[in-house]
């Protein structure tokens, strides 16, 4: 089946089957593989994306469901020239990461709590991560950058 | 997942035709229940009906004294809603706290309410609300919907439409939320209409449903003492490695208790 769709930026045709996920669809048609797969069961959240600007479980939907949607990916939330996002930014400063597997879901994740929730407290975004898990850091890291990055979006 | 063919209708008509010309076709919502049933093989539909397209199943309108969710509205919209928190916070609180956010923004109450699973939030809300359940062909009363483990008053082919919720005075909805899964271990609806008090409990049993003395207690007396000393048999309820039925029926009492505190 045919589908278009525009993926960070950049409007797209592809034939896909109908049982692909988006997720493989992102890594293994469009080779975008900062997208993560870390379950497959809807649980980690390694694998979220936005679309159109609402925080989704790639591996758990079908590529042809995004027919006619906007996507945003890890590898289109830094502006064109570089300039990362505010809650990437926000997770160098505060260590939010370790090996890194978790992180394209957890920063997709913490930009869309931002976008909705400016100015959260801890406890808010600790509710908020439930579909996102990490086996390095403990959260400690995670939690504040997004903590950071939502009381800027509040202050601007 | 094995191979099936995709069907995008944009109106009912259309929904119903493919349900009748294909060998086993299924309805497809947010996915969120169905596309892992899929991956595990659980299933394996010839057709996958895919209802996103079909406009009048989307949004949330007031009509007379009832609000109308279509059944094609994501949790996140539903929790997000100024109508619904206007109407009844309770069920903007509940639709809140079901799984994530991510899985909030794909799953739909219909797919919820259709799917019937024992530890589901919105059944607590449809039947403690004495919602209405609008299908393609008929309306059905909350009362006479949950009929066992994931089973329903729903024919083959009958496609839910929408969810219509008459105003309670007051409700509240209280959950013991399993830490990892996000589902009900136990969730308690207490809603207070004109001369009746209505209480629904889900995760404990087989299917959502209302305990008959604990809701004449409290139409009696509403007050979180009036419950003391009742119980819910254990007999009826789910046992299963995150909790024993006994441990079940001692925290929907509490939680009951708590939901009536909240409100009185
Ligand atoms: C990680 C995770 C955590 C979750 N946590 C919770 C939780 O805490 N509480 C909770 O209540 N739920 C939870 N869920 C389930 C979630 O709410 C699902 O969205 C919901 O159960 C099914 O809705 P859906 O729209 O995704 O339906 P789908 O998965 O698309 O469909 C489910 C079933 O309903 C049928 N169906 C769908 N729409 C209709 C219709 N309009 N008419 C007739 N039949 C229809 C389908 O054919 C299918 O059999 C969780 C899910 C996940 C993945
Ligand atoms: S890979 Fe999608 S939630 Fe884990
Ligand atoms: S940094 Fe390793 S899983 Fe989160």
């Amino acid at each position: 089946m045919n589908i278009t769709l525009t993926v960070n930026g950049q409007t797209l045709t592809r034939d896909v089957a109908p049982y692909l996920l988006l997720a493989d669809f992102l890594r293994d048609e469009l080779r975008l593989t900062g997208t993560h797969v870390g379950c497959d069961t809807t649980q980690c959240g390694c694998c979220i994306i936005h679309l159109n600007e609402k925080a989704v479980k790639s591996c758990t939907m079908l590529a042809v469901q995004a027919d006619g949607a906007q996507l945003t990916t890890i590898e289109g939330l830094a502006r064109a020239d570089g300039t990362l996002h505010p809650v990437q930014e926000a997770f160098r400063d505060h260590h939010g990461l370790q090996c890194g597997f978790c992180t394209p879901g957890m920063v997709m994740m913490g930009a869309d709590i931002v976008r909705r929730l400016p100015g959260a407290d801890e406890e808010t975004i600790r509710h908020q991560l439930e579909g996102n898990i990490c086996r390095c850091t403990g959260y400690q890291g995670i939690v504040e950058a997004i903590m950071d990055a939502s009381s800027q979006a509040k202050a601007s | 997942m094995q191979a099936f063919t995709y069907h995008r209708p944009t109106d009912l008509t259309e929904v119903v035709k493919i349900l009748a010309d294909c060998e086993d076709p299924k309805l497809l919502a947010g996915g969120m229940t169905l596309l892992p049933t899929l991956k595990q093989r659980l299933a394996a539909p010839s057709d996958l009906i895919d209802l996103a397209r079909i406009q009048n199943l989307h949004g949330i309108c007031e009509d007379k004294s009832e609000i109308v969710i279509g059944a094609m509205t994501c949790h996140a919209d539903v929790a997000a809603s100024a109508l619904v928190r206007a109407f009844c916070p309770a069920l903007a609180d509940l639709a809140g706290q079901i799984g994530d956010p991510a899985v909030r923004h794909r799953g739909t109450i219909g797919g919820s309410v259709a799917n019937a699973d024992p530890a589901a939030d919105y059944p607590a809300a449809v039947l403690g609300l004495n919602a209405i359940i609008e299908t393609n062909q008929r309306r059905i009363k909350a009362d006479d919907f949950f009929t066992d483990l994931f089973e329903t008053a729903l024919e083959p082919g009958e496609i839910i439409t929408a969810l219509r919720f008459p105003r309670p005075h007051k409700a509240q909805y209280q959950k013991f939320r399993h830490p990892a899964s996000g589902y009900a271990v136990v969730g308690v609806m207490v809603a207070q209409f004109a001369g009746a008090t209505r209480l629904a409990i889900t995760g404990a049993g087989p299917n959502a449903f209302r305990p008959a003395a604990l809701e004449e207690a409290l139409t009696r007396s509403f007050t979180a003492k009036a419950l003391e000393g009742l119980q819910l048999d254990p007999d009826e309820l789910l046992s299963d490695m995150h909790a024993s039925a006994a441990y079940r029926a001692h925290v929907a009492l509490v939680l009951a208790q708590r939901a009536v505190g909240l409100i009185a």
